[in-house]
């Protein structure tokens, strides 16, 4: 593999084919084929066309799976708006492992850690090829040990979106978890008692997909209501089931905001250099995370916001109840909700027109002709690694096992005109500023200020942000004078040993590759 | 301005569990004047040990910066309270605070042991002061004469819950119930040239509430006030911090008065007014509040 290399533009060496995508080409700049030179064609969808008077509600997953023509080979979907609590991507493995097919192409828009049982798929061989945003627990080791036939593709949700539209992800057949559902395939996740939210991912998938199959465990009269997320005219099929997935798990609490002293520190700097920023005024647009200290920058955005009677446009990305409440009190105009991170949302999505629920693609494909993140004025992001250059790793750990997600990370940066990391100095003792990280998801050009708790480093490509933050009191400090700060209490890692072997490429939301993965 | 000064002028007291290696790790970030790196009441009777230990490797091995370092050790009737001291004090922090103090005799008691360990340990004989706990009725009425019991003692505080059960009565969050306690303290510790630090506020998700209270605390004369939560001490240094326009009259009436001073006149005006000693005295507190903020004050 390796003799088919190339180093990108970033140094690092990746592949110039991959098995099931063919020839790829290496990254060569975020904005390289965003200056308006660009040609991108979208692939037509070939969809075999029902009958009219078709019944779409089938007897059996397994009689539904016969009558879509999967064959092995092909590629199947799912989305991972049921959080840790799918039941849905082992149902159907498991149905496709009895009916013996193999060698098929998993392409969810993320796994997760009810995610598991992908890995035996893997090892089975029922799975060889994958394609996804994030991976967690068994499957990450699965990879990084190398069990693929061929590389896994990691995407940035909006640059699933872009591939799925283009065709280089071509999926044949789509099943999708839906919370509430009708008989000729009108699906949402804002009722029912496994409600999540946002079907954003699923949107995408339902309109390429050449066969869509709908799993419910709650089938409503037609029409459904109060809001159809999925149209009807994009699902081929309607499959009842006893469970979609664990509620507790699904319709989690509000997320809460952490009370580590460290992360709400993290947090208050955070909040302190976008209020220095000068991005924090009437009309902003705001994306946080739901993790970490993140939720802690939107609390003192929150509150800044109402003591200074500033009104905000949009918020968008994975939405918690949080934002809902700040939606609710006026600070924005709208939520652009592609993924619900708790229930605290439903209510709000179901019932407050502002609260939209947004595709991915709409969100964050690059070669469509506008998408939200690309007015985005401030984001909040986390890491589990940057570098000297501002590279982004949230992939693989310290052990180099593959056990993150791309995300919006690399679509957001892009986007935003403050692409903000929040991130602890050290994780267990390692240092999270490193010479290099391992794996590059986001590029440093994207990346504006890196918040930790014993400094604040900011990209020096960003001379105007340098001189405005020059004066506001915080710990500003060069990035290697921060790293050195961190590595005098910490010393300094070894590197890890990787073995030749590429187990999978981290595609740029552009479709250009960034990065590869090696064998653990 | 010496450093040594800068270390013992105190807005914030943070208060971090001696057991737990992270915040103690993390406890120079959070902009606190002083750590009080705690062996009593956050630690339970089984981890004593290992909190000493962990206290004491990271005075000998962590940086603190420009923080002043205070180890709260157990109290006098406790079994722990020797070998605290014992392992402590060789570790070298700027400060010992001693709980359940009552009567002078319990400063002694403890200043003897610490000089004894200063000299084995060779370290210049009164460097390690002791702030006094007063958590009783009966400390608060000898507030005076522990006071004045040694002169390795450098400031006073209240332990507020202990003191509210030993009165019978309920905390609330205002803290008026312990005005007078907390007077006596003051007016003690300014008369024998001590700080005087106000006691703990309890709830870390009232910001608010602890607002109020430390803008009492200022009010009344405390030096600072102890924090139990990293949060708390940014709420407790701004309120410590002078209005900019306080600032510029300060720094107007100090340079007016060393001006007048040089040329050896007596009374002088500033904006029309006349300045007399307790307002000069007034805007040195003021200067030195400011630099501790860290605003800019130009060297008079």
């Amino acid at each position: 593999m390796s003799t088919n290399c190339v180093r990108n533009s970033l140094g690092r060496l990746v592949p110039r084919e991959i098995r099931g995508l063919g020839a790829v080409e290496p990254f060569s700049g975020p904005y390289a084929r965003l200056d308006g030179s660009f040609i991108w064609t979208a692939s037509p969808v070939s969809r075999r066309v029902p009958t009219i008077s078709a019944n779409k509600v089938v007897s059996s997953l397994r009689a539904a799976i016969e009558r879509s023509g999967l064959q092995n080979g092909m590629t199947i979907s799912f989305h991972h708006h049921l959080r840790n609590g799918d039941a849905i991507v082992s149902l159907v493995l498991s149905e496709l492992e009895k009916m013996g097919y193999r060698d098929l192409t998993l392409a969810p828009s993320s796994l997760g850690d009810s995610h598991d049982c992908v890995a035996d798929a893997i090892k089975k061989g029922l799975v060889t090829r994958l394609n996804t945003s994030g991976v967690r627990g068994e499957v990450g080791k699965a990879i990084s040990n190398g069990y693929l036939e061929s590389p896994a593709i990691i995407r940035s949700h909006g640059g699933r979106a872009r591939a799925i539209e283009e065709g280089s992800l071509k999926i044949d057949v789509a099943f999708l978890g839906a919370p509430a559902c009708d008989r000729l395939g009108n699906m949402t996740g804002v009722i029912g008692n496994t409600a999540c939210g946002s079907l954003g991912y699923a949107m995408v998938d339902a309109r390429y997909a050449s066969h869509v199959i709908a799993i419910t465990d709650n089938l409503v009269d037609y029409p459904l209501s109060p809001r159809i997320s999925i149209p009807q005219y994009l699902v081929d099929q309607v499959v009842v089931v006893d469970s979609i997935g664990d509620p507790s798990k699904i319709a989690t609490g509000a997320t809460r905001i952490t009370r580590d002293p460290l992360q709400l520190y993290i947090a208050e700097l955070a909040f302190k250099v976008i209020k220095a920023s000068g991005y924090l005024k009437n009309d902003c647009s705001f994306q946080t995370g739901g993790g970490g200290p993140s939720l802690a920058v939107a609390r003192y955005v929150r509150d800044y916001m109402k003591s200074n009677s500033i009104k905000g446009s949009y918020c968008i990305g994975g939405i918690t109840g949080y934002m809902a409440d700040m939606l609710k009190e006026g600070l924005f105009r709208t939520l652009f909700d592609v993924q619900s991170f708790d229930a605290a949302v439903i209510d709000s999505i179901a019932h407050n027109p502002n609260h939209v629920e947004a595709d991915a693609s709409w969100y964050a494909n690059p070669f469509n002709k506008g998408c939200l993140v690309n007015d985005l004025d401030v984001v909040v992001l986390a890491a589990l690694d940057v570098d000297i250059d501002f590279n982004v790793d949230v992939l693989t750990g310290h052990d180099g096992i593959l056990r993150g997600a791309s995300g919006g990370h690399s679509d957001t940066a892009a986007g935003a005109k403050l692409a903000l990391i929040t991130i602890p100095s050290m994780r267990n003792g390692v240092p999270s500023i490193r010479e290099r990280v391992q794996t590059i998801v986001t590029p440093g050009e994207t990346i504006d200020v890196i918040v930790t708790e014993r400094g604040i480093a900011v990209n020096p490509r960003r001379e105007d942000l340098i001189a405005r933050l020059k004066d506001s009191g915080l710990p500003i400090k060069n990035i290697h004078q921060l790293k050195k700060d961190i590595e005098a209490i910490t010393g300094i890692p070894e590197e890890i040993s990787f073995q030749n072997e590429i187990v999978g490429i981290v595609e740029y939301r552009d479709g250009t590759i960034i990065d590869s993965i090696r064998k653990v | 301005m010496s450093k040594a000064f800068q270390k013992h002028s105190m807005r914030s007291l943070l208060y971090i569990p001696g057991n737990n290696p992270s915040m103690l790790q993390n406890c120079a970030i959070y902009g606190a004047d002083a750590v009080i790196m705690d062996l009593e009441d956050s630690i339970s009777i089984s981890e004593k040990d290992s909190a000493r230990n962990l206290v004491k490797h990271a005075l000998r091995d962590l940086d603190f910066g420009d923080m002043s370092i205070i180890v709260r050790v157990n109290a006098r009737d406790t079994p722990y309270f020797e070998q605290d001291i014992e392992e402590i004090i060789p570790a070298s922090p700027d400060a010992i605070r001693l709980p359940k103090v009552d009567s002078a005799s319990d400063v002694l008691a403890a200043d003897e042991l610490i000089s004894r360990l200063e000299e084995i340990n060779g370290l210049p004989k009164g460097k390690i002061g002791i702030q006094a706990m007063l958590e009783t009725a009966r400390a608060i009425i000898n507030v005076n004469s522990i006071a004045a019991s040694s002169p390795r003692l450098v400031g006073l505080t209240l332990g507020g819950q202990d003191l509210a059960a030993d009165l019978g009565i309920r905390a609330t969050k205002e803290g008026y119930e312990l005005i007078y306690a907390k007077s006596a303290v003051i007016i003690a510790a300014k008369a024998f040239g001590l700080q005087a630090f106000d006691t703990v506020f309890t709830d870390v998700n009232d910001p608010e509430g602890l607002r109020t209270q430390t803008e009492l605390s200022f009010a009344l004369g405390f030096s600072g006030k102890a924090a139990i939560h990293p949060s708390q001490v940014s709420i407790i240094n701004s309120v410590y911090t002078p209005d900019p326009k306080e600032l510029a009259k300060a720094i107007k009436i100090v340079t007016a008065a060393r001006e007048a001073e040089q040329k050896g006149q007596g009374v002088i005006a500033v904006d029309g007014r006349m300045v007399d000693a307790p307002v000069v005295s007034q805007a040195l507190r003021i200067l030195e509040l400011a630099r501790l903020a860290g605003m800019e004050v130009s060297e008079l």
